[in-house]
């Protein structure tokens, strides 16, 4: 117990203003890096704080050591966070992060891309089955015509069809298709329906669309049309759903003995890892789709289009599975170690 | 604090526990509309320069808007979290602070990814999912806090009353039971001890009745709280309970010390620690 309050705050209350300034150069500066007798000066500073708070708990003076534990907490956050902060290394985290996670998480993708398969499969059916089911099946009304008709209108369009909105609308695709990715990300915490949903239903749109101009004979307008855009943003949201799946599959644990917060403190960096790719990729694929798929032959000869979106395919396809393999990737970083 | 208020413990390795209270759905909901409502200005001011530049590119003002639209809806969240330390204009204005749940250093992907997630929380409207887990989890999460592993705790910054100009009693029989004082400091909520004192501020300007309904309610509050011997109480009007209670709360020093001092000691005979 303390019998003389008065006499305690003025001896220590001082200190406590010490190491509440310390504190703040630390916050100030994230890469600050103190001298020894600094740290040294901390963590005394931190004991003697901790074993104040102690003292003022035990007499019962609440508020005063409410006021103690906010600088405490703090102090403590700074000693004992042994996670390092290294500078970001933009260059590191494209070509050897990012590919890594990729890699470390592939079940994940292997899911997703074989629910959006399953779903382009049954929108093709559908429209196989039964063309009426076209205006159900596609959201977009350019899209429920015949697809003839729509190869002979693009071919012959006298107007530039973006004239001088190029960069309003491949901003407008960037920033729509980061919000779908985010959303199907986000969706992993319905345990993975919500994502699930988004790629079976993204994929039986695919699949209607396709099969519509394979069937009507427009099999290369199709391609020189989706393929520039299409092979970086379809990726795009199947990691970005792969992220969602990643999160989903630490929410259920299965057969996991680890605590269900520390499955998703593993995962946590891969997540985000994921989204960020995605994210970078969509802006790519808007400029894309912006300046190269919107335009058709005579403008830009399909082959020359099919041509890029193979290359751009097969360069994604090496980042993803090839690049960053010199370091030596873990095998998972989703069990850590039970507790 | 109140006894029974959600509470992140962290036992620090030096044997104590650090208690932080935490914020629950209201005042995270009025938070967060205070947030939306800081976005609606910046985003305001962000129409306003691209109505500038639309005279020089409407092609290029619309990309600036919606690129600058979804980084102030998307990134506001983040970046002040991350360069504030866990707050937000909201969050700063409320007290509350984002916290790793470990007490370690919040990480900017655990930020980050509270925040992307937040689309789940607010279906299908105000919140609704991100309340009911609040509600519901221990540490009072919403979904995007239990992916993260962060918490958010209410600040606070107590403040020591100015409780000078209150009239001390010339004898307060409570500070006779140096325990119960020390269990009423400790059970005693610091809402109730303000009211306490503003009421003995105010007391003159209260009508009779009122001023006598509100010390019986603070007395009875007080004395629920710690069990005094009845023989130290009878005498007493609720007034002065509350009175004596001030002082046990606020009124620190020389008066506890002498009453703890055995009356047959002298003073220089005392060591205060």
């Amino acid at each position: 117990m303390i019998v003389d309050l008065d006499r305690f705050l003025a001896v220590e209350r001082p200190l406590w203003q010490e190491l509440e300034t310390l504190l703040s150069v630390y916050d100030r500066d994230r890469l600050f890096r103190p001298t020894t007798a600094q740290s040294l000066r901390l963590f005394e500073l931190y004991q003697r704080s901790v074993a104040d708070l102690a003292r003022l708990e035990e007499g019962g003076h609440v508020d005063i050591a409410n006021e103690l534990s906010s600088v405490v907490t703090r102090a403590y956050a700074q000693i004992h966070s042994s996670r390092r902060r290294p500078r970001f290394k933009p260059m590191e985290w494209l070509l050897i992060v990012l590919p890594s996670t990729f890699r470390r998480q592939i079940g994940a993708f292997q899911m997703a891309l074989g629910v959006t398969l399953f779903g382009c499969a049954l929108g093709a059916a559908f429209l196989a089955w039964d063309p009426a089911a076209k205006e159900g099946i596609l959201p977009f009304s350019n899209l429920l015509g015949d697809p003839k008709d729509r190869v002979h209108e693009e071919e012959h369009k006298t107007k530039d069809p973006n004239g001088e909105v190029h960069a309003g609308f491949a901003a407008m695709l960037m920033t729509h298709n980061t919000r779908v990715a985010l959303t199907a990300l986000a969706l992993g915490l319905t345990w993975g329906v919500g994502t699930m949903i988004i790629l079976f239903s993204n994929g039986i749109t695919l699949g209607a669309v396709c099969f519509d101009y394979v069937r009507a004979g427009e099999t290369k307008f199709l391609l020189g049309w989706l393929m520039p855009h299409g092979v970086i943003e379809i990726p795009a949201i199947l990691i970005a759903s792969q992220a969602g799946l990643v999160l989903a599959s630490a929410l259920i644990g299965w057969n996991s003995r680890v605590r269900r917060r520390d499955r998703l403190r593993a995962v946590s960096s891969d997540v985000f890892t994921l989204a960020a790719g995605a994210a970078l990729m969509l802006v790519w694929a808007g400029i894309v789709e912006s300046y190269i798929s919107q335009y058709h032959k005579p403008v830009l000869p399909y082959e020359a289009k099919i041509a890029f979106g193979a290359v751009e395919l097969i360069l994604l396809i090496y980042f993803f599975f090839f690049v960053g393999r010199r370091r030596a990737e873990p095998q998972t970083a989703k069990e850590p170690s039970a507790k | 604090m109140t006894p029974n208020a959600a509470q992140l413990r962290i036992r620090l390795p030096e044997g104590v526990t650090l208690r932080l209270p935490l914020a629950g759905p209201l005042i995270r909901l009025v938070a967060f509309s205070l947030d939306t409502f800081v976005i609606m200005v910046m985003t305001g001011i962000l129409t306003r320069v691209v109505e500038a530049i639309k005279a020089f590119s409407g092609s290029w003002a619309y990309a600036i808007y919606a690129i600058g639209y979804f980084v102030i809806g998307t990134g506001y969240g983040i970046l002040c979290e991350h360069f504030w330390k866990g707050q937000t204009v909201g969050k700063w204005l409320l007290g509350l602070r984002v916290l790793d749940r470990t007490g370690l250093e919040l990480q900017f992907t655990q930020v980050a990814l509270r925040n992307v997630l937040r689309f789940v929380d607010t279906l299908p409207a105000w919140g609704l999912v991100g309340g009911i887990f609040i509600l519901c989890t221990e540490h009072r999460q919403r979904l995007g806090d239990l992916a993260a592993g962060t918490v958010v705790i209410r600040e606070r910054r107590a403040e020591l009353r100015d409780v000078s100009a209150l009239n001390r009693a010339k004898y307060n029989s409570f500070l006779k039971h140096q325990v119960l004082c020390a269990r009423l400091r400790k059970l005693a909520a610091p809402e109730a001890g303000a009211v306490a004192v503003e009421a003995l501020r105010r007391r003159d300007s209260l009508n009779d009745a009122d001023r006598i309904r509100l010390f019986d309610a603070l007395a009875a509050y007080f004395l629920s709280l710690v069990e005094f011997p009845p023989e130290d109480i009878e005498p007493l009007g609720s007034e002065q309970i509350v009175r004596n209670v001030v002082e046990i709360l606020y009124l620190r020093g020389g008066r506890e010390k002498a009453a703890a001092r055995p009356p047959q000691m002298s003073h220089r005979g005392f060591a205060a620690s």
